[in-house]
């Protein structure tokens, strides 16, 4: 196989794109990909100050490489889930790209912030884990940007994790999901920062290929609480229609996002209210991170 | 030759002299859902794995909500 680009023995073939490239024009490839999606969707301007959202793995660590190259002023922010070996080796993976790359990080710890880690929140709620894991990191992503006087975060979604998410909105027709899933979040209230995907247009086996060629040390082994997650069942579901037919995946969220997307956008707005413990955004009176942090405590003092 | 399998971490002794895409079918992996990584290099479904190379197969999934 050859490279679409040079001519060049290929190391990776893209069916969807019909193409197959060498490492350096792979890497282009990857880069141009990222900032058609920050052009296309406004994510940020070049002077805007970036929280970068990062696990330790591939997606987030691409997204922040990518992100420093092209000369943006970039914080990162690490979320201590407290899941066991996990969250000390990705830790430790943030902290060595950081120290590398020479960028600042943050970080924050959910055990902190809500009274206790991941496993012990799962098992006051009897919810599934990443329930909570969930909800306590768009919080917090929020409240540290705030806090740092950050206008937007960046998270490492990419195509699969969009259309995974895609998948089970549909599935359940949750129409209030879907007017929300976008690469680009507005910014609706002061309290609220923008969120942004620039990765959205990559697929995960090409964020792990780029964060391969890049040499980036990332953490390979997953949360052990992945494999239950229905979102790993949609992704499945997902590779079996796109190996049957590249550019399944492309189509379905494109397709959405184009041409169904703005016929979910709410008729009239929700109204948003600031948390009377906390002061973020709510719709109620008190947030759910409030509920879930005082649940917590009930339950372990 | 050698494939390293990961999640968990696995090692599988195939016959050599075939290629990737051969060995991706016979152990029923969607092509999709792996890096095929061969020393510091990625490879190709097209490429010949000979019997004394050792290649890893690495899922590129990852998971949960966000
Ligand atoms: S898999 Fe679930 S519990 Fe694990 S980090 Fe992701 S959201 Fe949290
Ligand atoms: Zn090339
Ligand atoms: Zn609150």
């Amino acid at each position: 196989m050859k490279c679409r680009k040079c001519g060049e023995p290929a190391i990776l073939e893209l069916r969807r794109h019909n193409a197959a490239f060498c490492a350096p024009d792979f890497v282009d490839f990857f880069r141009n990909q990222v900032r058609e999606a920050i052009r296309k969707h406004r994510m940020f301007a070049r002077d805007e100050h970036v929280l970068v959202a990062v696990s330790g793995g591939k997606d987030s660590l691409a997204l922040w490489d990518v992100l420093i190259d092209e000369g943006y002023r970039t914080t990162g922010l690490y979320l201590d889930l407290g899941i066991f070996d996990y969250s000390v080796e990705s830790k430790a993976k943030c902290e060595a790209f950081a120290a590398r790359r020479g960028v600042p990080l943050l970080v924050t710890r959910v055990a902190e912030a809500v009274g206790a880690p991941v496993p012990v929140i799962k098992n006051v709620t009897r919810r599934p884990p990443c329930s909570g894991c969930g909800l306590s990191k768009r919080y917090l992503m929020n409240r540290v940007a705030l806090e740092h006087e950050m206008a937007v975060v960046a998270t490492g979604h990419n195509l699969d994790d969009e259309a995974a998410t895609l998948l089970g909105s549909v599935l359940h027709w949750q129409t209030d999901a879907l007017s929300r899933q976008s690469p680009a979040l507005p910014s609706t209230h002061r309290k609220l920062v923008r969120r942004v995907k620039p990765l959205y247009r990559l697929s995960e086996r090409e964020t792990a290929a780029y964060a391969f060629l890049r040499r980036i040390d990332y953490i390979v082994e997953e949360c052990p609480f992945a494999k239950g997650a229905t979102s790993i069942a949609h992704k499945e579901i997902l590779s079996r229609m796109e190996d049957a037919s590249p550019g399944a995946k492309h189509n379905f969220l494109f397709g959405f996002l184009e041409k169904a997307r703005p016929a979910f956008e709410r008729a009239e707005a929700v109204t948003l209210n600031e948390c009377a413990r906390c002061g973020q955004v709510t719709t109620g009176t008190v947030c759910a991170f409030c509920k879930l942090a005082d649940q917590v405590k009930r339950a372990t003092v | 030759m050698k494939v390293i399998l990961r999640n968990p971490r696995r090692e599988v002794e195939l016959a050599g002299g075939r290629r990737v895409k051969d060995v991706l079918r016979e152990l029923d992996i969607i092509p999709e859902t792996v890096l095929v990584i061969r020393g510091d290099d990625l490879v190709t479904a097209d490429q010949v794995v000979q019997d004394h190379e050792t290649i890893e197969l690495r899922p590129v999934m990852s998971g949960g909500a966000v």
